[in-house]
């Protein structure tokens, strides 16, 4: 039998109380003195008014066939754990703020500095080279694998299209040529194109961010330079 | 043992040693929180500490091993020992310590360290662009110089 009651255990699986407790809580030795008083006289009659005993009284065949029930099973099946635990959105990292240029560590992009436009609904930031700057498209990364940079452009008057979530991102399905010679060798293989919509959006942006970038003095040269470490430096001791 | 005695005794055997500690010798900290700053020894307690004072530039009071700091050349001038913090502060600015200090390339060399430590990745890109700009236009004039005197 498993332990339904709550207050009955301290944490799934473990009973509040000992075994004795328990048989003295159920009180089911008043029912089995009854059981073997009905066994004897054969006629049950006026029960004890005492409280366990007349929950026992409900059922008389039960009380009667208790002897069936009188083993407890070996393993107490366990309740399992209520989860508090709630999804919340990802916070977005206090040195991150839209127009902070970051420093991508992963990816195909590792090591190009970009410029961040917003976070996406999926916590994720929206990012960009800009394209013409330095070849990074408006992009999608995880705030754990960038470096926020102090430096900022203001990027109060760039309008995003409102288009740009996390859908948009979304990989369309393409039909395969699957197990034949043709595709194996990748023969007929249609050269993938940027979709028109997508061309258009990333030159939108493109347009609004370049002549901020370029109105800072080498802003243009430093995006497109890319990251790495030389001979001394420790990322963990330097200031970004 | 009379202090005097044995710093005389000091000087006796390393007589080629250039910094001495001495009551009034002006050290650098290389060691903890106060790194870089300049203190004053004010009294000796033993040969392995001292006790240094550097009310012009934050260091507090304390007793220090030698071994975490570093003697300079500067030397206080008539600096009685186990001198107050007030007073030792209205010394060092009546004998200029601080400019004195200030002005040796070794300080310079420590406020440049720490400007550069403090840069940003993008001053860092700045840097590196000017020191190009810097090379290009003193090569030139090595390569003018060159041809001239050839």
């Amino acid at each position: 039998m498993a332990i339904k009651s709550d207050k009955a255990q301290i944490i799934p699986g473990v009973s509040r109380y000992s075994r004795s407790q328990r048989y003295s809580k159920r009180g089911l030795y008043l029912i089995k003195k009854k059981a073997a008083e009905t066994k004897k006289e054969a006629a049950p009659k006026s029960a004890p008014p005492a409280r366990a005993a007349h929950a026992a009284n409900k059922d008389l065949v039960e009380s009667l066939t208790y002897s069936k029930s009188r083993f407890y099973p070996a393993d107490t099946v366990s309740k399992p754990k209520a989860n508090h635990k709630a999804v919340r959105p990802t916070k977005l990292r206090s040195s991150i703020k839209p127009g902070s240029v970051l420093i991508l560590l992963a990816g195909r992009f590792r090591g190009k500095r970009v410029v961040f436009l917003k976070q996406l609904e999926s916590g994720l930031l929206l990012v960009t080279g800009p394209y013409r700057v330095n070849g990074v498209p408006l992009r999608r990364v995880n705030q754990a694998y960038t470096i926020a940079t102090s430096t900022q452009i203001d990027i109060s008057g760039v309008k995003i299209d409102s288009s740009i979530n996390d859908s948009y991102f979304a990989h369309e399905k393409e039909e395969k040529l699957k197990g034949t010679e043709e595709e194996f060798f990748g023969e007929g293989a249609k050269k993938r194109e940027a979709p028109a919509n997508k061309v258009a959006i990333q030159k939108e942006v493109d347009n609004q961010l370049i002549p901020i970038i370029a109105a800072q003095p080498l802003m243009k040269s430093y995006l497109k330079s890319s990251f790495s470490l030389t001979k001394g430096q420790a990322p963990h001791l330097m200031k970004f | 043992m009379d202090l005097r005695s044995s710093t005389i005794t000091i000087i006796y055997h390393y007589v080629t040693a250039k910094r001495l500690v001495q009551v009034g010798r002006v050290v650098v900290l290389n060691h903890g929180s106060n790194t870089g700053r300049i203190a004053v020894i004010v009294d000796i307690l033993d040969h392995n500490r001292a006790l240094i004072d550097g009310p012009t530039t934050g260091v507090h009071r304390q007793i220090i091993s030698f071994s975490h700091v570093t003697l300079t050349d500067i030397v206080m001038n008539k600096l009685p020992r186990t001198i107050g913090t007030t007073a030792l502060k209205r010394a060092i600015k009546a004998q200029h310590i601080d400019e004195a200090w200030n002005k040796t390339a070794w300080a310079q060399k420590l406020a440049v360290r720490n400007i550069r430590g403090g840069l940003s990745d993008f001053d860092r890109f700045k840097v590196m662009r000017l020191k190009k700009q810097q090379r290009v236009i003193v090569q030139a004039q090595i390569n003018t110089l060159k041809k001239s005197s050839a």
